[in-house]
């Protein structure tokens, strides 16, 4: 470990307190950190920090990642960068063999963090600059992007061409549309309204809101008379209503155009079969219209779930299938109840009138409201989980960035191994509570303390309710691989090739070998030595695959 | 059964005669039931019976006491009864005794929506909440008989939330049971019916999410201080202290439901940001230099960048980043002064000063109330909010402090904290910020 020393960061050597410059306003923000969005996950716009300038080294001596230009191998020099108070304690902390002062501030911001000068010193074995390969929340190609844009386009097209018909045409029936609107609106507002802010804002469309298009998409009659609006009423309704229960929380562009096609989809599925009567011939007013509006319902769903997932991979890349199961499997449970107690308010409504509209709309919102304290639950988990990853970042354990590296590169590698939404979740949390025992870690404890640390790090999962499964990884990611979840294997595989590839002061708790080497390929190969007892092979090899897509080639390999 | 009080064995046999007489006409030859009907609901019934917490229960019966005759509808809750699940004993005498209220109130509501003559459609409406109002009511009533009787209870809280606990299940449910016998019976059939029932079925397990996010809330807060406490024992004790004294606080100044839980929040959680100041700052026991000092005070604003994302934390993270504000603006991080000082980060300081010196530390011995208490009164308006400070100290009068045991009074050391600069010690308490 000693011939490393020359390669540490001041700031992890010596005490911030020892160095000079402490006098700057804490709360200066130097670097960002890694993002976590509002909802505290990674991937949103990067957060102040707290660092204040002058704790982590003179600037002039780092380059515009905290790392030091010419890594010496002097192992007794203290860095250039460092005052002459500074200097003074390296020795002795060297002396006395003491690993650089826990807490002591993280060195690195994340690659890419604001600062950084695009031309500076090409650093690694390709000469491309130390930005991470994978770019962490989407993959963003040219034909994703263009698939996205022609989504968009085509609702967009839908939409304007449904609204100027009606507008034209005039709304037939306005009390039902009316009725319908304010069900669509109300489900949207409920869906969206709840306490929390901005931060707890659901991922998915509202559930009474869907229903409620596919039922007016669905609606053949009202109270016995017959139902006079048309497709692009249809449509137009449905956008409306959308639209004012979101007003003020505008909702995605991809939902939008979404509930647009997969609403334009069911009406005319229904609607100019039921005008021209074909519907009264079969499956006629019997116990089979319910099943035939039951297998419309089955269609549209499927529909809207191939579109979600095609959306969802051209954003993200990886493989359709596991996008495909993640959105279906989204439909199941009370989303799904819902949609078909939505399906039956039309021929509820064209049985009774139009009064069957707030009796049947009345119960779905509540239904629609537990479903969504649901959800709130489960955000205000993710949102511990991150938290909790934040404060080791605080704590000095972890350099800046790392999880939220280890947590893109984890899920791009669970997406090349075919994993779920769920099981992505799993990683993602593996990766972002498995430091949290190091907090119980007095300021230099040796590597050895792992399993320690492990078990700690468990306990406090397991307080945090997460997944059983999150708190079995995080509890065996001192294991060998064999004894691990898969979640834990991604995770120690992503987070070993994150010390391998740059290494820097915090490596020797995860890198204990103390290998000079770093870089992508000497990363990648050291890992694959590894193969026998600590890393999974087939979890190596997608790293690789997934590295080899996204990192730029070295042009004299190419 | 025979364990069972003889007030509530009666009850018992009186409401199984009742029920059975109640019953007993749909038995008789030519009574004209739907003999297919009967059998198609109560295999409805019992899969709802099976449903967490009944949630289908209600709507399923006013379903059947809509489409039924009411000796017919006090059939339909028979089987169910039989199926359900009975967690506690005596078994047999609970499924006997559910069979029975279920089978009164179906036949209650069946019989109040006979007494009006039959309409169509929304007309019928009334008819129908009347209906389930007196549904709801009789299982209420009866539920909180038999609790009076086989358990004891007292009246008053058996019978607690009547009858508003069941005019929403009445109002919610009622018209669309009556939706569903109307598909029931018009040309779309039984299916049709069922699929109304469906998102009822769903209510009972969404009914306890509120608890659930709750629940979920509760376990963030406690995997925090379990983080907390990983990195320093005492600052965990302390933070839990504080809260506890916060509350103390919050409630003489008459905050009550979820802004006092949120008080709690903010003072157990008001030190999170120690986790980012080094283990060996936290435990030294001699005098801090300016350095490290400064480095103690970055904890608010770690405390702040830690919980930034949670996003039900709300009003508890400006106190976690302002417990340390000075009201003459003296204070860190921010300086500010006066009222621009958030409420929740002014009851969080005073808190936090009473526990640093009324507990023991590393640099100094835990004072007594009375002169901690003395202290912060001294320091009322530079330091801190003095009605806070009154706040604390009526309520200290009230319920006293528990949790620490005052030093002898002969071993009272006024000024034990080192690093004192000058004035008082309580700032001087709260400029070490309870960091041990």
């Amino acid at each position: 470990m000693t011939h490393r020393g020359g390669a540490r960061g001041p700031s992890a050597d010596v005490h911030p307190a020892d160095a000079e410059g402490t006098k700057a306003p804490p709360g200066h923000p130097v670097a960002s950190g890694p993002g976590f969005d509002d909802e505290g996950w990674p991937g949103g716009e990067p957060w102040p920090s707290p660092w204040p300038h002058g704790y982590r080294w003179a600037p002039d001596a780092a380059d515009g990642y905290g790392r030091r230009p010419g890594k010496a191998t002097d192992t007794t020099d203290a860095p250039a960068g460092l005052t002459e108070g500074a200097r003074g304690a390296w020795p002795e902390s060297r002396a006395v063999g003491a690993r650089p002062g826990r807490g002591n501030l993280p060195g690195a911001p994340p690659a890419g963090a604001a600062g950084r000068d695009p031309g500076e010193k090409a650093d690694g074995p390709w000469g491309r600059p130390r930005a991470w390969p994978v770019a962490p929340a989407e993959w963003d190609t040219p034909a994703g992007r263009r698939f996205v844009r022609g989504v968009h386009a085509v609702a967009g097209a839908v939409a304007v061409l449904a609204v100027g018909w009606t507008a034209w045409h005039g709304v037939a029936q306005p009390q039902v549309a009316l009725a319908w609107g304010a069900l669509i609106a109300l489900g949207e507002a409920v869906w969206r309204s709840h306490p929390g802010g901005k931060a707890a804002q659901p991922r998915r469309p509202a559930p009474v809101g869907a229903a409620g298009a596919l039922a007016y998409a669905l609606l053949g009659a009202v109270g016995g008379r017959a139902a006079a609006h048309d497709v692009p009423q249809v449509v137009a309704v449905v956008l409306a209503a959308t639209l004012a229960g979101a007003a003020g929380r505008p909702p995605a562009l991809d939902e939008l155009a979404r509930r647009v096609l997969t609403t334009a989809f069911a009406a005319v599925c229904f609607q100019p079969p039921h005008h021209t009567g074909a519907l009264d011939r079969w499956p006629g007013h019997g116990p089979y219209y319910v099943l035939y509006l039951l297998s419309l319902l089955a269609l549209s769903a499927l529909g809207d779930a191939l579109l979600a997932a095609a959306l969802a991979r051209a954003r993200t890349g990886g493989r359709y299938g596991p996008a495909l199961r993640t959105e279906l499997r989204a439909v199941e449970g009370p989303g799904a109840a819902i949609h078909a107690a939505g399906v039956v308010i039309a021929p509820a409504v064209g049985a009774a009138g139009l009064w069957a509209l707030p009796a049947l709309g009345l119960p779905l919102l509540f239904v629609q409201l537990g479903a969504r304290r649901q959800e709130a639950a489960r955000a205000v988990r993710h949102q511990t989980v991150a938290a909790l990853a934040r404060a080791t970042e605080i704590a000095g354990h972890v350099p800046a960035g790392r999880s939220h590296r280890v947590v893109a590169l984890g899920r791009a590698v669970g997406r090349e191994l075919g994993l779920s939404a769920a099981e992505l979740d799993a990683v993602e949390q593996t990766a972002l509570l498995r430091d949290v025992g190091r907090l119980a870690l007095p300021d230099a404890a040796p590597p050895a303390e792992r399993r320690r640390a492990a078990l700690l790090a468990a306990a406090v999962a397991r307080r945090a309710e997460v997944p059983a499964g999150v708190v079995v990884a995080v509890e065996r990611q001192a294991e060998p691989y064999r004894a691990q979840p898969l979640a834990a294997r991604i995770v120690a595989t992503v987070r070993a090739y994150d010390a391998y590839d740059e290494h820097d002061d915090y490596d020797d708790y995860d890198d204990p070998t103390g290998d000079e080497a770093r870089g992508p390929l000497r990363a990648l190969e050291r890992l694959r030595l590894a193969t026998a007892y600590d890393h999974e092979p087939r979890v190596v090899e997608a790293l690789a695959r997934v590295l080899s897509r996204c990192a730029p080639a070295p042009a004299d390999l190419r | 059964m025979w364990a069972l009080p003889a007030t509530a064995r009666a009850l018992v046999v009186g409401a199984v005669l009742a029920a059975a007489l109640c019953a007993a006409p749909a038995l008789r030859a030519g009574s004209g039931v739907s003999w297919a009907t009967v059998a198609l609901l109560a295999a409805v019934c019992a899969a709802a019976e099976r449903l967490p917490r009944r949630s289908l229960a209600l709507p399923v019966l006013l379903t059947a006491a809509f489409l039924l005759p009411p000796a017919a509808a006090a059939l339909v809750a028979v089987p169910g009864a039989f199926v359900g699940r009975v967690e506690r004993p005596p078994v047999a005498t609970r499924r006997l005794w559910h069979a029975a209220q279920q089978s009164l109130a179906a036949w209650a509501a069946s019989y109040v929506f006979a007494v009006f003559p039959p309409l169509p459609g929304l007309h019928a409406l009334p008819s129908a909440l009347a209906a389930a109002l007196v549904c709801a009511l009789l299982v209420a009533v009866l539920d909180g008989a038999i609790q009076v009787t086989a358990e004891h209870r007292p009246p008053h809280e058996a019978w607690r939330g009547l009858p508003t606990g069941s005019l929403v299940p009445a109002l919610v449910h009622g018209p669309a049971a009556l939706l569903a016998a109307i598909l029931w019976r018009g040309t779309y059939g039984p299916a049709a019916a069922l699929l109304v029932l469906l998102p009822m079925a769903l209510s009972g397990r969404l009914l306890d999410s509120g608890r659930r996010e709750r629940a979920a809330q509760q376990a963030a807060v406690r995997a925090l201080v379990q983080a907390v406490d990983l990195k320093d024992r005492y600052t965990r004790a302390h933070c839990e202290r504080v809260g506890r004294a916060s509350v103390l606080i919050a409630r003489e100044l008459g905050m009550t439901g979820e802004r006092l839980e949120a008080m709690r929040l903010a003072g157990v959680l008001h030190d999170i940001g120690k986790i980012g100041v080094p283990t060996r700052l936290l435990r030294k026991d001699g005098p801090l230099t300016p350095e490290e000092r400064r480095v103690i005070e970055l904890h608010p604003e770690y405390g702040h960048e830690i919980v930034r994302g949670i996003a039900f934390l709300d009003e508890a993270r400006a106190a976690i980043l302002h417990h340390h504000e000075r009201l003459d603006g003296k204070g860190y991080p921010h300086g500010l002064t006066g009222h621009q000082i958030p409420e929740f980060a002014r009851v969080v300081a005073v808190a936090d000063a009473f526990d640093a010196m009324t507990s023991n530390r590393s640099y100094s011995r835990a004072r007594p109330v009375p002169v901690a208490l003395a202290e912060l009164h001294r320091c009322a308006g530079s330091h801190f909010d003095p009605r806070m400070v009154a706040a604390l100290t009526r309520a200290l009068d009230h319920r006293g402090w528990g949790p620490v045991a005052p030093a002898d009074a002969s071993d009272l050391v006024l000024s034990t904290s080192r690093n004192v600069p000058s004035g008082c010690s309580a700032e001087a308490a709260v400029g070490r910020g309870g960091e041990r």
